[in-house]
């Protein structure tokens, strides 16, 4: 009991953080159809923008997190407007491969202004670990549980209840015709990528202080986001989340009852089950656009 | 028109020159310099091993060939980065025998690349002295193969003497899925029976993972008396995370791939009270003033954090003593490749930065076990013990 | 005679006469083996081309057949002392199998599902490579594997080597290019143009893209196979996500659908690296943007972009 209950607190934290990534992915695959290859380094910066501006102290941590999260997301709006905007009625792999220059680009500008070593900044709250039937809740697990339910839900109410995100809908929906009813289509990329960035952000900083930044943490996290968007159906806000929780949990029993070597060839296997019965992800319903 | 025949004259006899100078002037110029390579994982992700190691190359290349370099002819070093990457290390090693023509080569930093040009080495007959690890790369001897970075096995045993003298029998091991955490956990699964010691259970993390605790709630089911981490940071310092978050009151070891002043930085308050094994560099002050290593490495300190303005570690220290070896080797030899083989082989005494290093024919590593020491942090900083 | 075949014929007219003398008049081996290892990438690539390019099917897993391949011949020359010739067939049949039986369910999944289906299987591959230690040699890798030599020819030598490679390469590039004009080249396209009218018209689209699914993995199991015989030494971090990354970069990159597109990307993502050592701690920085700029100036390639930018500079010629 102890120990599955250990399992899953770790599952679900990091499936948490995978779920916020996934979101990244999915909004701006609804609005774009494009995969951001460069999404785990917007991750990688807010990861190291909080640990500069916050734990260098050079701001309180309110202030400095909704800095970081504008500063990433301005980034992404340069990534559309200077790089993609030109190209974006290529073939979307040709997109692909910008993100993926970008990504490459952005790690190395990380490398020169942060370093080649990790960083850590200490916990957000102060509080000790909580004890739940033996097994030990880190305070900052609940509040990264709770960071990412107010990000999908403001998400959802964001699409459901603002004349915005309804026009960022009816884009992803049929761009064309959104564009005939008056929608600047344009500028809904660009707004999407602004938030897809700052998403991404989050992630980075709320990861921040369980784990260490460096430069190189956005590609593995990317992947691990990537593969959680694409686990609950791509395009779906809480397919996101359930394919991040899963993905977190099954790496997470796959330590404890398998083997810990073999924890990601686990979890991939637990993949390409779900991708071979539901070959559009778990609560995936838009058809797959080919690359 | 008689005019223009001279001139013409003039030109082609211009080219000649040109052409003649172009075609003698390089080797002329080789002539006058040592050329020693390094190849070094500089960016990715082991370069914080690179990184001090390219840095502790060149500063020591400088202050060779400021005080006249060897035998009047001045050291060049020409160093690429090898990204960690097998093939890029290849073609890098490649560019240096071929195309630079070194003498010899320092480097590369992981034990993988290693094995990747140790071959081409050979065959070339180029010396390369490698700042991995891994034992395999001197066991078998390879004739043209040295190393200078203690092999894990030494760190092993320093850390189970130290085990065996508190009393700890069960022991539980967390390694990385690398190169380095596989090397050592073969290691310490290799020698626990000698002292002892049963290993209860082992378990991996990847490298860029950001949570242990399902790897440390599967140990502490086993009740070890201690748990041996074996990896490079960042993973060692969210172990230390994790071990004082799930309120583990066992003694945590870590090993030399975490002994730099960077690691009690990240694990910060979670660092107190861990043991680990490092090479002398950490605890320079500490030593008895009868120590032979003592002023190399109060030289080395103050050296290198003068010159880069940043903390040191052992790392850069690979290099440093392979360079100051190769120095010695290179004296006399007139830049014979087999001379200066010769010469390394049969360095004794040589005090470096990672400890006593004497060479024979069947040993090119060199080390004796004392080039280790156990280390606790303790108000973050590191105790020397035993 | 169709332009499109002069065109070849032009390509095959530079390309062959380029390799043959490089190989005369390149003395170093550093440079032979730098365009050897531009040969075994370019293998790499067009296998993934007709995949990717033709027939429309992603695959972000492909360095897992390449180091399947590669595996495959180290661990029956190394641990039961084949020789590399025994062992190629062998390579061939297991990669062959391995991708028959990956693809038979994989293949059923389109566009991104499919670049992640793949993934999943590449990640597989490669914590297996890394944990079955006994086998593979684990994280630290294999050495001893064996160069290849034939008769009084020893492979050793780096000029041999870049024959050798170049040759296959050749081979290939003359099979694909056959393959291409063929029937079965007209229905490859037609998948990647629209599935289902492809279907409606008559083609066995599942057991096509099937076959050619198994067809990139060969090549890439041969580029790996000539790999570990090259460097005599392998170890998982050779065949990673990054590296299939790198392989689906080199296709896009030349331009896809385009075998001479294939050699292109391969060149240019091969010499780059070496090409940008002097900006040291800046190269991933100029890497990534070189990338970008070339896929935002030549959307459809390089092969593409240059022929655009020449055909422009003649046409204002004139």
């Amino acid at each position: 009991m102890q120990e599955i209950l250990q399992y899953l607190f770790s599952g679900i934290t990091n499936g948490a953080i995978y779920a916020v990534i996934a979101v990244g992915f999915s909004m701006l695959y609804n609005s774009t159809e494009l995969i951001n290859f460069a999404h785990g380094e917007f991750v990688m910066l807010g990861g190291l923008g909080i640990v500069t501006l916050w734990g260098g102290s050079l701001l309180p941590l309110p202030a400095a997190f909704v800095l970081t999260v504008i500063g990433v997301a301005f980034v992404g709006f340069l990534l559309e407007r200077v790089a993609l905007r030109k190209v974006s009625r290529s073939q979307p792999i040709v997109l692909v491969i910008i993100t993926i220059g970008a990504s490459i680009f952005l790690r190395g500008i990380g490398m020169l202004i942060w370093g080649k070593d990790a960083h850590a900044i200490p916990s957000f709250t102060k509080l000790s670990p909580m004890d739940v039937f033996g097994a030990k809740l880190m305070p900052q697990s609940i509040l990264i549980l709770a960071i990412v339910l107010l990000v999908v839900v403001g998400l959802h109410l964001f699409y459901r209840k603002t004349l915005t995100g309804k026009a960022m809908q009816a884009c992803a929906i049929n761009e064309k015709a959104a564009w005939l009813s008056g929608i600047p289509s344009d500028q809904m990329v660009l707004l999407a990528f602004f938030l897809s960035a700052g998403i991404g952000a989050i992630a980075g900083i709320i990861i921040a202080p369980i784990t260490m930044c460096g430069y190189d943490m956005g590609i593995l996290l990317g992947l691990k986001g990537f593969c959680a968007a694409m686990l609950g159906g791509l395009g779906s806000l809480w397919g996101s989340l359930v394919g991040g929780l899963l993905l977190g949990i099954s790496e997470s029993l796959g330590v404890g009852y398998v083997s810990s070597s073999l924890k990601d060839a686990i979890a991939f296997l637990v993949l390409l089950l779900i991708l071979y019965i539901r070959p559009t992800g778990i609560l995936g319903i838009k058809e797959a656009k080919r690359f | 028109m008689r005019q223009i025949i001279p001139i013409k004259k003039g030109i082609k006899r211009l080219c000649l020159f040109l052409a003649a100078s172009l075609l003698f002037s390089s080797p002329a110029l080789s002539k006058d310099t040592f050329k020693i390579g390094g190849v070094f994982s500089v960016t990715g992700r082991a370069s914080f091993l690179g990184d001090p190691e390219k840095k502790s190359m060149e500063m020591l290349v400088n202050q060779i060939n400021a005080k006249g370099g060897i035998d009047g002819r001045l050291l060049e070093a020409v160093i690429y980065d090898t990204e960690g990457d097998p093939q890029k290390t290849v073609n890098a090693v490649s560019k240096l025998i071929n195309k630079d023509q070194v003498i010899a080569i320092i480097g590369p930093s992981l034990t993988p690349t290693t094995l990747a040009v140790v071959p081409f080495a050979e065959r070339s007959k180029t010396l390369l002295i490698s700042c991995a690890a891994g034992i395999l790369i001197t066991e078998p001897v390879k004739p043209w193969v040295f190393k200078t970075a203690q092999s894990d096995a030494l760190a092993v045993a320093s850390i189970y003497q130290h085990m065996k003298a508190q009393g700890i029998k069960k022991a539980a091991i967390l390694s990385v899925s690398d190169a380095f955490g596989e090397s050592g956990k073969q290691q310490l699964e290799k020698q626990a029976d000698a002292y002892g010691i049963t290993v209860i259970r082992s378990e991996t993390f990847g490298a860029g993972d950001t949570d242990m605790t399902p790897q440390l709630t599967k140990i502490r089911k086993e009740n070890p008396e201690a748990i041996i981490c074996w990896g490079t940071n960042p993973g060692p310092a969210v172990v230390a995370k994790n071990v004082k978050q799930l309120g583990l009151q066992i003694p945590l070891y870590q090993s030399h791939g975490v002994a730099s002043p960077k690691f009690i930085e990240l694990a910060s308050d979670a660092a107190e009270g861990i043991y680990l094994p490092t090479g002398k560099i950490l605890v320079a002050d500490l030593l008895p003033d009868n120590d032979p290593q003592k002023p190399v490495l109060q030289n080395y300190i103050k050296e290198f954090e003068s010159r880069y303005n940043m903390p040191v570690s052992g790392f850069g220290g690979y290099a440093y003593d392979a360079v100051r070896m190769l120095a010695e080797a290179l004296k006399g030899s007139n830049g014979d490749k087999e001379k200066v083989r010769a010469a390394l082989e049969e360095m004794k005494g040589f005090v470096g930065v990672s400890g006593v290093f004497s060479f024979s024919k069947t040993e090119h590593n060199g080390l004796s076990p004392d080039a280790f020491v156990m280390v606790q942090i303790r108000n973050n900083t590191w105790e020397l013990i035993r | 005679m169709k332009p499109e075949c002069f065109k070849n014929r032009l390509y095959y007219g530079i390309f062959l006469p380029v390799i043959a003398v490089s190989g005369f008049v390149i003395d170093s081996p550093y440079y032979l083996q730098v365009l050897t290892f531009i040969g075994i990438n370019t293998l790499l690539t067009i296998g993934l081309n007709m995949l990717m390019g033709y027939a429309g099917q992603i695959s972000l897993g492909h360095a897992a057949f390449y180091g399947i391949g590669a595996y495959t011949t180290t661990i029956l020359t190394v641990h039961f002392d084949f020789s590399p010739w025994a062992a190629l067939p062998c390579t061939l049949v297991v990669t062959g199998m391995v991708a028959f039986l990956v693809g038979l369910p994989m293949l059923k999944l389109t566009g991104y599902y499919l670049g992640m289906g793949t993934l999943g299987f590449g990640m597989i591959v490669y914590v297996l490579f890394r944990e079955w230690s006994h086998v593979t040699g684990g994280s630290s890798g294999m050495v001893g594997i064996p160069s290849l030599s034939l008769g009084p020819v020893s492979f050793s030598d780096s000029r041999n080597y870049f024959y050798l490679v170049w040759m296959i390469v050749l081979v290939c590039i003359v099979f694909c290019q056959r393959l291409i004009q063929s029937r079965v080249g007209r229905a490859l396209r037609s998948i990647s143009d629209s599935e289902n009218a492809a279907k409606a018209l008559g083609v066995d689209t599942k057991d096509l893209k099937l076959k050619i699914f198994i067809l990139s993995a060969l090549f890439a199991a041969m580029a790996g196979f000539l790999y570990a015989h090259l460097v005599t030494f392998i170890s998982p971090g050779s065949f990673d996500f990054m590296v299939s990354i790198r392989m689906v970069t080199m296709v896009v990159i030349g331009g896809m659908a385009s075998i001479w597109g294939a050699l292109l990307g391969a060149s240019v993502l091969t010499l780059l690296p070496e090409c940008l050592h002097a900006f040291a701690d800046f190269e991933m920085v100029v890497y990534g943007l070189i990338l970008m700029l070339i896929m935002i100036f030549m959307p459809r390639g390089l092969t593409r972009g240059l022929m655009d930018i020449y055909e422009r500079s003649v046409s204002k010629q004139i």
